[in-house]
């Protein structure tokens, strides 16, 4: 199969691979995927006083797109509110990265790597809360 | 020396045609194009006499009788779909049941599907995590019913060889036929028709250096005679059993492929082993979590299937896209199932999905192997820096204990 030179140029190099620390009550953390299906992606963000994301970055177990797929959710999210970055759709992804029909998947897994981590940063964000009352 | 990029070794899939092997084909594609099937003058007699000569050299090649017992084919889909077809209808009167095992090539368990629509019935026979078939369990599995086993000499994928010389015993004890898809294997391990008592047996010259469209299928005639029915009608070309003009050329270049092959074959294979081991050793000396899938014992000398733990298939032969290989991830297939053969393994999905095929062959070099073995091993630490999961590993959390969203 060809890639496109999107996904080729992510694959490639790749943008904000790496690791926050999941234990600071500012980061959120997805991780999704199963590695007998062949891609687990973990997506982690750090969000400001502000709510704006700060910083993101990733690491990801699978081809080549699904790299490029959270790769380029990660720059994405960069910079945005959170309930902007909510906002961002499988199918802007496709677009983005030209993907053929059998790799959508991928896209919907980088999806639901951004709503996880979003989900779990407002979990600790309730938590934290919950706990100074 | 430098090496040339790209890199092939995906000798599994094809392997590029011998210069020789062309030199001798190329002069029946101009002045001695005559079809062998013409009998009343030169151009046909020429065809003719080349086509019994390649006829020669293959039966020779793999112990067989006669060059009668070879049939002309367009490739070893088409030879395997003879033989099973073939036989199943022929022999449907004395029984409905066909052994054969779950790693065989798709030629073979596709026809074994098809036939099972039409009122046969098939074991699929398992193999044990070392990628072989026991004979006990052929054994076990013949009935009254059973007519055929068809086990191949060679796996695809893992290059695994098969124990057909203990199958071909019992298969022969019971008055059962045996056929074997011997693509892989010909001419890279032993293989003798008599030897092993088998009694079709399906080949094709491109993975020979020989040329692509060209087959055969042996087809024993002595202790016992196999009749098959003939799945092309038409001319009544190679004895009745495979109507259609020869591919003269095509069939020269067999020849000459398998001639050189008798030559050179054993001095060959030594040499490519030694490259495989190369390539094996500095993979497994420089990575951790590195698994090689089939035995190491009983396997084709130019095979290395081998599954890179943490590291997805796909992601890794574009990584390293200027040297050909194939990978048994889910993502390189249309179905998005990781390989069948591995599964049958038992080899875990995730190591499926990690896993490589080199297909080392006669044109690769020393200087090929270790330009691929150190970019493949700078690649796999890229993609574990990467990999969540290979953090995980590091970290000390056990990947099966840990709660996965199948998807």
């Amino acid at each position: 199969m060809a890639y496109s030179e999107k996904v080729i140029d992510h694959a490639e190099n790749p943008r904000n691979v790496g690791t926050l620390d999941k234990e600071d009550p500012n980061v959120g953390t997805g991780l999704v995927g199963a590695p007998a299906c062949g891609d687990v992606m973990r997506l982690q963000i750090r969000v400001n006083e502000q709510g704006v994301i700060e910083d993101a970055k990733f690491k990801t177990f699978g081809c080549g797109s699904a790299i490029a797929s959270s790769s380029l959710a990660t720059e994405w999210m960069k910079g945005k509110r959170i309930e902007e970055a909510e906002t961002i759709k499988n199918s802007d992804i496709v677009n983005e990265l030209n993907l053929p029909p059998v790799k959508i998947h991928c896209s919907v897994l980088a999806e639901d790597a951004i709503k996880s981590a979003i989900a779990d940063y407002r979990k600790k964000q309730a938590d934290r809360r919950a706990a100074a009352k | 020396m430098p090496v040339q990029l790209p890199i092939f070794m995906d000798n599994h899939s094809t392997t590029p045609l011998d210069p020789r092997v062309l030199d001798a084909m190329v002069p029946y594609f101009t002045q001695k194009f005559g079809n062998a099937a013409s009998r009343s003058h030169i151009f046909g007699w020429t065809a003719e006499e080349a086509v019994d000569y390649s006829r020669e050299i293959i039966a020779k090649m793999i112990g067989a009788q006669s060059e009668k017992e070879i049939v002309f084919t367009s490739g070893a889909s088409e030879s395997d779909n003879l033989a099973l077809k073939g036989v199943a209808e022929f022999y449907k009167d004395k029984g409905n049941h066909i052994i054969t095992t779950q790693i065989e090539h798709k030629a073979v368990l596709d026809t074994c599907k098809r036939l099972e629509k039409e009122g046969f019935e098939v074991t699929y026979l398992g193999v044990g995590k070392d990628g072989l078939v026991s004979p006990d369990d052929v054994k076990n599995a013949m009935t009254d019913k059973t007519i055929l086993v068809s086990v191949m000499l060679a796996n695809n994928e893992i290059g695994t060889v098969q124990p057909l010389e203990a199958i071909g015993k019992l298969t022969r004890e019971r008055g059962v036929l045996l056929h074997t898809d011997a693509v892989q294997g010909i001419g890279k391990t032993p293989f003798d028709v008599q030897k092993m008592n088998v009694d079709l047996a399906s080949l094709t010259a491109h993975k020979l250096y020989g040329p692509k469209g060209v087959g055969a299928l042996y087809v024993r005639r002595s202790k016992p005679r196999v009749r098959i029915v003939a799945q092309m009608d038409g001319g009544g070309h190679e004895r009745g059993m495979r109507s259609g003009t020869l591919n003269v050329p095509g069939i020269v270049g067999f020849g000459k492929a398998c001639s050189i092959l008798m030559e050179e074959g054993k001095a060959e294979n030594e040499r490519i082993f030694a490259l495989r081991e190369r390539l094996r050793t500095k993979l497994m000396g420089a990575l951790d979590e590195v698994y090689v899938n089939g035995s190491m014992e009983h396997r084709l000398p130019g095979n290395l299937n081998i599954s890179f733990n943490f590291v997805e298939g796909e992601a890794m032969m574009m990584a390293i896209k200027d040297v050909a290989v194939s990978s048994g991830s889910a993502c390189t297939s249309a179905s998005l199932e990781p390989s069948y053969v591995l599964r049958a393994l038992g080899v875990g999905d995730e190591l499926a999905h990690s896993s490589i095929r080199f297909g080392l062959g006669r044109f690769n070099t020393p200087e090929e192997v270790d330009y691929v073995a150190d970019l493949v091993i700078g690649k796999v630490k890229h993609l574990r820096d990467m990999s969540p999961l290979y953090e995980m590993h590091k970290e000390g959390i056990d990947l099966k204990s840990v709660q996965w969203a199948a998807h």
